[in-house]
């Protein structure tokens, strides 16, 4: 920022203000939350299980897919049909999208940090195709607008949707999942030593992939949210990266279903943040991204100095 | 019919020509100088999953690099540098404060594509001042076939060549290939014998930094020579998948970046003659590749109990016995 030629105080204060200043900021940082507390607790769910998702966005991607396909092919029913169905498919796409990298990890040991990224690329193509192609609406690389009963209705007169608490209940459902059922049980076990899960007669297949198609699904709502409420039609630039942002989430959130819905805010709050900064001293958005990978340094090496404090407390 | 037939024909030859061959070569060039630096981090023991950001940020500043210095050795050097201080960063979380690669490497990946993104802006749309060229050798170039495929690349290609017979020369058939492989396999062993674990992995990583961000810098000033904005296209990651389809070894490594080469001049070529297949969908061959190459060498791989190092991923503690 100081080569930016512009006073950081100003710009930080500018960010923080943005985010969390104003009634319009605090809504805008709850709006861009939404889809990072649901990818992010996708993500939470599959390293819980030492799975690397780091395929939210494909995910996501496929999951809008999925959603508008369906608002697009059942545009007569009631919003009461349509929007479950939407919700459904939206979590069926990016399901089937994470769960391709999961069977393949489970039944041949293939190296699933790049086969969940190669899908974001495939995913993200494939929508493009969609695009420019047979859902292009007049001339411009967006589907046609979705209708009426296929929006997700909003809150206080505002952008702020229904998303949010479908957010929210995940974080329960899934906090719940992995505390109180078997299958949670099983995910913390495998996550914490496969070997041992595997002597302790655990199917890591029905842990694993059951966790992975969950972990996708939740990205999909993601996606199913952003068309269904916010832009009304897939395009390109549907998620800014949020399938990416996702796992800082769900990192810096410590893998918890409670943690994850700070971290959320946290970043929701960044990326607006970093949106009125961009206008008021004209700093890119793509700083934020910077500041994605300083986190997760941070979490990285202060995990070290965790370690080392304990130790040292030991010795002495 | 007839008529369609030779049309068939003209696309085909078209398609499967010398032409395809040299530009395989070129397009796989990027791929193999990253996966051999990627391979003896591997051996020594440290998966770096920051592969694509060194490249990203090696393409940015041997462009950058280029445009102040007008001197293309300068941009490769310059590129080379960063990659490698992005890799000691790694180096430092993974080796010393035996934190969690993974994370390590995807912040880096991160950071690398916001930094070039942040710092890119006004060099998108600029040619670069000078780059690297395709060579003409007298005589040789002229060559049927083998002319334009072998002798008619720029310098790098032939660097390439030359460090995937070295590298792969290094680690099989000297001490130091032997110290590498036996830190990645068994750094306990290894230190007993008195290698210094930790500064052969750091040197490991470092090497690997230092070639993707060649990687990188080839991208931007031999292959287009000018900066686009995440000109990588997952490059990176797919250099990681080839580490593991040529199975930590530089010569399989290279073949199999040859095979990708091939398939990424074959879609840009089904393109250009406009065979009817929508373009994003051909775009998509790369990253369906990746995933299917992945999954048959797993399948020999688990047949013949090939894996990788023993130690990957595992950071070495002295004196800690278990």
């Amino acid at each position: 920022m100081v080569t930016s030629g512009v006073n950081p105080l100003m710009a930080y204060g500018k960010l923080f203000l943005g985010a969390f200043g104003s009634r319009f900021g605090l809504i805008e940082t709850v709006v861009k939350a939404t889809p990072l507390m649901l990818a992010g607790l996708g993500v939470a769910l599959a390293f819980r299980c030492s799975f690397f998702n780091i395929g939210a966005e494909g995910q996501l991607y496929m999951g809008a897919f999925a959603a508008t396909w369906a608002a697009y092919a059942f545009s007569e029913l009631d919003a009461a049909f349509l929007l479950p169905f939407m919700l459904l498919l939206g979590f069926l796409g990016g399901g089937f999208w994470g769960m391709i990298p999961g069977v393949l990890k489970v039944k041949l040991r293939v190296n699933e940090i790049i086969t969940t990224l190669m899908m974001n690329y495939i995913a993200i193509l494939w929508v493009t195709h969609m695009l420019v192609g047979p859902w292009m609406y007049e001339g411009f690389p967006w589907s046609p607008i979705i209708t009426e009963a296929a929006r997700l209705p909003n809150l206080a007169g505002s952008r702020l949707h229904v998303g949010i608490f479908f957010a929210l209940i995940a974080a329960v459902l899934i906090y719940l999942m992995l505390m109180k059922t078997r299958l949670g049980y099983e995910i913390r076990v495998v996550g914490a030593n496969i070997k041992a899960a595997r002597y302790a007669g655990i199917s890591i297949f029905k842990t694993i992939i059951p966790a992975v198609i969950i972990s996708g699904g939740l990205a999909g709502i993601a996606g199913m949210v952003q068309v269904s409420a916010i832009h009304y039609r897939i395009m390109p630039g549907l998620s800014p990266g949020y399938g990416y942002t996702a796992v800082v989430v769900a990192l810096l959130g410590k893998l918890h279903p409670i943690g994850v819905i700070a971290s959320s805010i946290f970043f929701g709050g960044l990326l607006v943040g970093a949106d009125m900064m961009q206008r008021a001293v004209g700093i890119p958005v793509a700083l934020v991204n910077i500041i994605e990978s300083l986190v997760l340094l941070l979490i990285v090496a202060g995990e070290f100095l965790i370690r080392y404090r304990v130790s040292f407390e030991r010795g002495g | 019919m007839k008529e369609v037939d030779e049309a068939v024909q003209e696309i085909l030859t078209e398609i499967f020509s010398t032409a395809l061959v040299a530009s395989a070569l070129r397009l796989g060039t990027p791929l193999i100088l990253a996966t051999v630096g990627e391979i003896y981090a591997q051996r020594s023991g440290v998966l770096n999953l920051g592969v694509e950001g060194m490249m990203i940020v090696g393409a940015l500043v041997g462009f950058i690099g280029v445009n102040i210095t007008g001197n293309p050795w300068m941009g490769i050097l310059l590129a080379a540098l960063c990659g490698g201080a992005m890799s000691l960063i790694h180096a430092f979380l993974s080796i010393t404060t035996r934190s969690d690669q993974v994370i390590s490497g995807f912040a880096l990946s991160i950071f690398g594509i916001g930094v070039t993104s942040y710092i890119g802006k006004k060099w998108i749309g600029m040619a670069a001042e000078a780059g690297f060229y395709p060579i003409y050798i007298r005589g040789l170039s002229d060559l049927p076939i083998v002319g334009p495929i072998l002798f008619s690349q720029n310098v790098l290609v032939y660097l390439a060549f030359f460090i995937v017979a070295v590298s792969s020369w290094i680690l099989f058939k000297t001490r130091i290939g032997l110290i590498i492989r036996a830190v990645g396999e068994n750094p306990e062993a290894a230190d007993i014998l008195g290698v210094n674990v930790y500064l052969t992995r750091y040197l490991c990583v470092f090497f690997g930094g230092i070639m993707a961000g060649i990687a990188g810098a080839y991208l931007s000033l031999a292959y287009t020579r000018q900066w686009v904005e995440l000109m990588t296209a997952g490059r990176g990651w797919i250099a990681i998948a080839l580490v593991i389809f040529g199975m930590w070894n530089p010569v399989w490594s290279f073949a199999g970046s040859l095979f990708f080469g091939v398939i990424d001049s074959f879609q840009l070529r089904l393109q250009a003659v406009g065979i009817g297949i929508p373009y994003n969908l051909l775009m998509m061959m790369p990253y369906v590749l990746t995933i299917l190459a992945l999954s048959s060498i797993s399948t020999t791989a688990l047949a013949k109990k090939i894996g990788a190092p023993t130690a990957l991923l595992t950071p070495y503690v002295r004196g800690e016995k278990t």
